[in-house]
């Protein structure tokens, strides 16, 4: 594919040199925050902020996970997510079927729905999902406030709706002669979903389940507002807020901490790149 | 880019149509065919199959939507909640108070300008460097891409504490610079003390983190303007200039309206960003947003029925935002 006729102009240095010198700008909080956290505490207490160390070291590591108990925490966001994306994927996986392989009155209303609700502030929900889950922990007490079950549960509703639109592509993909060839061969609808439209379906579940992952493991507002008291039950990123102390700030274990919270994130959004551009290609052209 | 929803976040893109272009659903086969005993499981199959996202939408998204209104009729306190005063129906009253209040119209307007200015600058910023990627060579459009990325990816909460780090009053690399290169006023020097000092600050995180899906969006429309109708163009003898304005801006007016008003979506209800670098709202409560407010009135002062009452305004508020997104994302040929 040739060049758009915007973008025909012959490649300048000078461009090249202005978006290295603003990648550089952008990357540099990142480079900053790995940075510090491998800053001998001295170096980071003087008075320059030197933009290098000769002496990394992992202290800033070890004085999180060993005295302010990061491990714990990291553990408790990954249960979270380790529950509640899954959990998100199944719920979408089947409203997606159901509503890209069939047709039946009210689909269209639900899928209306579904943007809707994507769309709904989950901010303005925690003081109705507040009172729910308190309703919640008199009954089952490991669903309630301060237990990491309301933070799952949360999260399978807040993941579904975007899931289920995003998945709906991965559906309806599946040529129609597959369907029919199933069902020639003896196939039921719930034998064809399952293996045969699952297993194909399968790398979309992993792709829509990574934006799951990220909005489930950055959340703040709710494991603030949900583990009031259960400091053992909180997330990374209350974990972060509590290193804030006022006057004397670590900063290398705020850093370091950091670091363990955005590393894995990278890591996924490295995976979905290609769907963020090709996803969005496609809906450009309409 | 937030929570999460963070979106994609949320978290990362929240609205981003499915890969393969849209979707469109096969006849039903089996309703053709009509053989009886199956027809009656395939009937009943696809309402099974949204059993379990009708249930968790339903309780946890639909029926707290309900309840947020409700608790927003009463005079709703921390004596309600423990059950040691009776619940008190008070209708509109919540809404006349907030109505009637200052400090309530103030927290609007710092929420509509700093949302305003963080919607404006970020698609500043991510349409100038989309302009830019189209002109580069592979390698720099990749470095720079890469790091975009790293920003986009960055959790809320972690860049506001190396952002806050960054702009330290003593420790932090920006003063400690601004000092060393002889600005002796900076030494010291605390960003968060002012009102708009601190929103500016905490504006700029966001746009760091938010400019990316503006930029890589509108680089993947620019890019997919058909070249065809361009040369067509050129050959009639219309200028680069003109086949901009009159060709691909036209093309590209859908994709520029779904990220404006994503964008307004995601910044109208920042919360992390604001709570983590002002100290939950600034200095008292000079940098108060919607949401930072509506969750302080009810778990910092107890009122409950106030706080769910700020909560109404702003999911209708959006709701407006989000109409206009569902006309933007017709327009574009969205199929449902």
């Amino acid at each position: 594919m040739s060049a758009p006729v915007v973008a025909r102009r012959r490649p300048r240095v000078g461009a090249d040199v202005v978006a290295v010198l603003v990648a550089g700008v952008v990357a540099f909080p990142l480079y900053w925050m790995l940075l510090s956290a491998l800053k001998p505490t001295t170096e980071l207490m003087s008075g320059d902020a030197l933009p290098y160390t000769l002496h990394p070291t992992l202290d800033a590591f070890a004085r999180v996970l060993s005295v302010e108990n990061v491990g714990r925490y990291l553990l408790n966001s990954v249960l979270v997510a380790a529950v509640a994306v899954p959990g998100a994927m199944i719920c979408a996986f089947f409203a997606a079927v159901a509503l890209t392989r069939y047709r039946f009155r009210l689909r269209t209303t639900l899928l209306v729905t579904v943007l809707v609700a994507q769309m709904v502030p989950v901010e303005a929900l925690t003081i109705p999902l507040f009172f729910l889950f308190r309703s919640f922990g008199a009954v089952v007490p490991e669903l309630g406030l301060n237990h990491l079950g309301s933070l799952m549960l949360v999260h399978i509703a807040f993941s579904t709706p975007f899931a289920i639109w995003m998945l709906r592509g991965f559906v309806a993909a599946v040529p129609e002669e597959v369907e029919e060839a199933a069902r020639l061969d003896g196939a039921s609808g719930p034998r064809f979903v399952r293996s045969i439209l699952f297993p194909l379906v399968a790398p979309g579940l992993v792709a829509v389940s990574i934006f799951g992952f990220i909005s489930t493991w950055n959340d703040f507002l709710y494991p603030r507002t949900f583990i009031i008291s259960a400091q053992e039950n909180q997330t990374l990123p209350l974990a972060i807020l509590n290193f804030f102390k006022p006057d004397q700030n670590d900063w290398g274990a705020i850093m370091a901490g950091s670091v363990i919270m955005t590393l894995p994130v990278l890591v996924f959004f490295v995976f979905v790149q290609r769907h963020l551009v090709s996803g969005l290609a496609g809906a450009v052209k309409g | 880019m937030t929570a999460t929803h963070a979106a994609l976040p949320a978290a990362g893109g929240a609205t981003l149509p499915a890969a393969g272009g849209a979707p469109r659903p096969p006849r039903p086969l089996l309703s053709r065919r009509g053989r009886g005993t199956t027809t009656w499981a395939r009937r009943w199959e696809p309402r099974f199959y949204l059993v379990p996202a009708v249930v968790v939408l339903g309780g946890l998204l639909a029926y707290p939507l309900y309840q947020l209104v409700v608790v927003s009729l009463y005079d709703y306190r921390q004596a309600n909640v423990s059950g040691s005063a009776p619940l008190r129906f008070i209708g509109l009253q919540n809404y006349a108070r907030l109505l009637g209040d200052e400090a309530f119209w103030t927290v609007l307007g710092n929420t509509v300008v700093f949302a305003g200015a963080c919607v404006v600058a970020t698609l500043a910023v991510g349409g100038a460097l989309a302009l830019l990627a189209t002109r580069l060579r592979p390698w720099s459009r990749t470095v720079l891409f890469l790091a975009s990325l790293g920003a986009w990816a960055t959790p809320a909460m972690t860049g506001s504490a190396v952002w806050l780090f960054l702009f330290d009053p003593t420790l932090g690399f920006v003063n400690q610079t601004l000092t060393a290169i002889g600005l002796d006023g900076f030494a010291g020097h605390s960003w968060t003390y002012d009102k708009w000092s601190a929103f500016a600050l905490v504006g700029a995180e966001i746009v760091w983190c938010s400019f990316p899906f503006v930029m890589v969006t509108l680089y993947a429309g620019i890019i997919g303007v058909p070249t065809e109708i361009q040369e067509a163009a050129r050959l009639d003898g219309a200028s680069t200039w003109r086949i901009a304005l009159s060709i691909v801006a036209p093309i590209l007016r859908p994709v520029l309206a779904i990220v404006t008003i994503q964008s307004i979506i995601w910044d109208f209800k920042v919360f992390t960003q604001i709570y983590v670098m002002t100290g939950g709202g600034g200095i008292a409560g000079q940098n108060l947003v919607l949401n930072v407010y509506s969750y302080q009135q009810a778990f910092a002062a107890s009122q409950y029925g106030l706080g769910s009452a700020v909560g109404v305004i702003t999911t209708l508020l959006l709701m407006v935002v989000t109409l206009a997104y569902l006309r933007a994302l017709r327009r574009q040929g969205e199929e449902l």
